[in-house]
């Protein structure tokens, strides 16, 4: 029996144990770093704690520590804020867009006869084979002013050889990266919402008078929620704080908070600005977070 | 279909529900007209030349074992499927071509098919909705809906909040709230324990004859469909092999497959003997120095080999020969009991080898000398036990 009872602890501290040395940990290290100042010094900040120097070093530490750097970030002067809010709405309209272009995928798969449906997974699944990277810059090859999407329009004859599309470096170059780099995220919670409904249901709303349009919308469009939910919040997070899409499709004026900390830590070096930025980025998504968090628990329930 | 035994004579077969009969009558016009339809999936025919008329306020059963085309010719009634050939008609109106949700048909699920996300209040009115009723209109028709099957407290209920028992009579309250012509139950009984089923049964027959309607059920469970039917159609291939009333199907079976697919039976391979009007006599062939005598018309000639079908509760075993010198009689001995409680089933050989079971009801506690394993006894029945099957 207590062998079996310590079995379950270990079992259970696993997760635990990974959560607070890989996210709580490192966490607070950038926590405190943002509440620090920067310093010409290796590290770039000040204070340091050293256990070595005593308690009392530990206490005048602490007492160097403050919000400052919040302060410096919230302000409305420094752009921070409009790089938060640009953030949130490129990444808002690019959920829209992934669910508008996931849903059809996800439905004609769960509608798609079973024999083949493994493969559609795969297919979905596939662009992961290759880096991330190496797919993002692709979208360069394909939409630069010399790009094959242009060379082919040219060919086409649809637009002159001297005013190619202007896509490249442009929000909507970044719109075209994160759909296309996220659409997986989207398919696969709304494919395994859409393919566990039950076809009867359709049927029987057929048969109560219902015609195929209207039962969609009563029906599976409701069922299949929970998996619009899920999609659009694994969409949604990581897309607020993209760096690289924005960084090599986007254009000088595309405003994303991932960006914004990436020339703070590496241009300004300033370690102690970028971490503020992480910690409230961090707070700006825990709604989101936490509304997924209570979703996935009602899941479980209602099984 | 009907064998026609019973006007002849005086006896009548056992067990009829009530005078109810419209397919006797040449002036009812059926309901419900399948006419030559086949059905097939690419190579495989699921229901193959069939024609049947059901009528109006009739509860009909399909029985047969799964894959007999049961499913598939309700399936067609209510247009998730369309026949391959032949006509379908719904009071007089062709019904090929029309999508399910333009049938004046309702169905309930095997496996009720509730929205999960709707209340039971929402399921039930979901089909008063389509049909843009008024909203007073609708909590009526629900209210009553919910009373017909006693669930008046569970109206805001989810189903996954609910027990097997009570999601089937949500099923039956939503696909009954659009009083629809016909109501199909595709094995609406299944999911649930033998105690409840049989309980539902007769709910079932009171809320038909409450609600005047016409009742078409499916199911492989004979039982079911002899409590709850008017009538019986026995499906075997895609094909009807015997359509009539309850009684009828189990005294009066028209072939060896019906005989065997409904209820208990012993048959036992025979040779006819004689044909007289309304007696047949026949030498068993697993006890040859015997001659059976079987009450009925027969159209098979002598010579002709035959099968004499023979239900267990009809037989007696006893360990004295019968005073009686008009019934049939076969020595044999006992191989098996099976002790059931209310009856006991003795499993007899017969000196061919043959075995056959014969039901003895268990009327006293005890009894002087019980009959056991390896006895000699009389197995015998009267002529009016048997039946004579030439297919």
């Amino acid at each position: 029996m207590a062998s079996k009872a310590t079995g379950r602890w270990l079992v259970l501290a696993v997760p635990y144990l990974w959560l607070l040395a890989l996210f709580l940990v490192p966490f607070l290290i950038v926590f405190k770093i943002s509440l620090s100042q920067d310093a010409i010094a290796q590290p770039p900040y000040l204070p340091t704690f050293d256990l070595a120097e005593g308690w009392a070093a530990f206490k005048e530490a602490f007492a160097e520590l403050s919000f400052e750097n919040y302060g410096y970030v919230l302000s409305w002067d420094n752009e921070f804020i409009e790089a938060y809010g640009s953030s949130l709405w490129i990444a808002g309209i690019s959920t829209i867009l992934l669910l508008l272009v996931g849903y059809p995928i996800a439905y004609g798969m769960a509608r798609a006869p079973k024999s083949i449906r493994p493969t559609l997974l795969m297919l979905v699944i596939l662009p992961f084979w290759t880096s991330f990277l190496i797919r993002v810059y692709a979208w360069i090859g394909i939409l630069s002013p010399e790009g094959l999407l242009n060379q082919l329009l040219f060919s086409l004859g649809i637009i002159s050889r001297d005013s190619p599309l202007q896509i490249l470096n442009t929000d909507t170059a970044v719109y075209i990266g994160i759909v296309y780099s996220y659409l997986p995220f989207m398919i696969l919670p709304l494919y395994a919402a859409l393919e566990k409904m039950d076809e009867t249901l359709l049927e029987a709303a057929a048969d109560l008078g219902c015609p195929p349009f209207a039962a969609f919308w009563k029906i599976t469009w409701p069922l299949s929620l929970p998996g619009v939910f899920a999609g659009c919040l694994l969409c949604f997070i990581p897309a607020v704080g993209e760096f690289v899409i924005p960084d090599l499709l986007g254009g000088s004026d595309t405003l994303m908070i991932g960006k914004v900390l990436w020339t703070e830590f590496s241009v300004n070096r300033s370690w102690t600005v970028s971490s503020a930025v992480a910690v409230l980025l961090l707070m700006v998504l825990v709604i989101p977070i936490v509304f997924y968090q209570n979703l996935q628990a009602r899941e479980v329930e209602r099984r | 279909m009907s064998t026609g035994v019973t006007e002849k004579t005086q006896k009548t077969i056992g067990g009829i529900r009530r005078t109810f009969a419209p397919w006797n009558d040449p002036q009812a016009v059926p309901l419900i007209r399948y006419q030559n339809v086949t059905k097939r999936f690419g190579e495989f025919v699921a229901v193959d030349n069939l024609s049947l008329d059901i009528y109006e306020r009739e509860f009909f059963a399909l029985l047969g074992p799964s894959g007999c085309g049961k499913t598939t010719l309700m399936r067609m009634l209510a247009g998730f499927e369309d026949p391959t050939e032949g006509q379908i008609t719904l009071a007089g109106q062709d019904l090929v071509g029309t999508p399910p949700y333009k049938r004046q048909t309702n169905m309930m699920f095997q496996s009720y098919a509730l929205f999960p996300h709707m209340s039971v209040w929402d399921n039930i009115a979901f089909g008063l909705k389509q049909d843009r009723m008024e909203k007073g209109a609708i909590d009526a028709r629900v209210e009553e809906m919910l009373k017909l099957v006693k669930l008046e407290k569970f109206a805001k209920r989810k189903p996954h909040q609910l027990s097997g028992g009570q999601r089937q009579r949500v099923a039956l309250a939503r696909s009954l709230a659009k009083r629809p012509k016909v109501l199909l139950l595709d094995e609406p009984l299944g999911a649930l324990d033998k105690k409840l089923r049989e309980e539902t049964q007769f709910e079932l027959m009171d809320i038909q004859m409450e609600l005047g309607m016409t009742f078409l059920i499916v199911t492989h469970d004979q039982e079911e469909a002899m409590t709850v039917a008017d009538r019986i159609a026995v499906m075997n291939q895609g094909r009807l092999v015997q359509v009539d009333q309850p009684a009828v199907i189990y005294e009066h079976p028209n072939s060896r497959y019906v005989a065997d697919f409904v209820g208990d039976v012993n048959i036992l391979d025979a040779t006819v003997e004689t044909v007289e009007p309304g007696m047949v006599t026949l030498r068993p062939v697993a006890a040859p120095e015997r001659r059976f005598r079987i009450a009925q018309d027969c159209a098979a000639k002598p010579g002709d080999s035959v099968a004499i079908a023979l239900r267990p509760e009809k037989m007696r075993v006893e360990l004295d020969p019968p005073a009686d010198t008009n019934v049939n009689c076969v020595q044999g001995e006992i191989w098996d009991i099976g002790y059931l409680g209310d009856l006991s089933i003795y499993h007899v050989e017969l000196p061919g080898g043959v075995r056959v079971k014969a039901a003895k009801p268990n009327l006293t506690r005890m009894v002087e000398r019980p009959i056991t394993w390896d006895d000699k006894v009389y197995v015998y029945f009267s002529p009016d036990a048997g039946v004579v099957l030439t297919s």
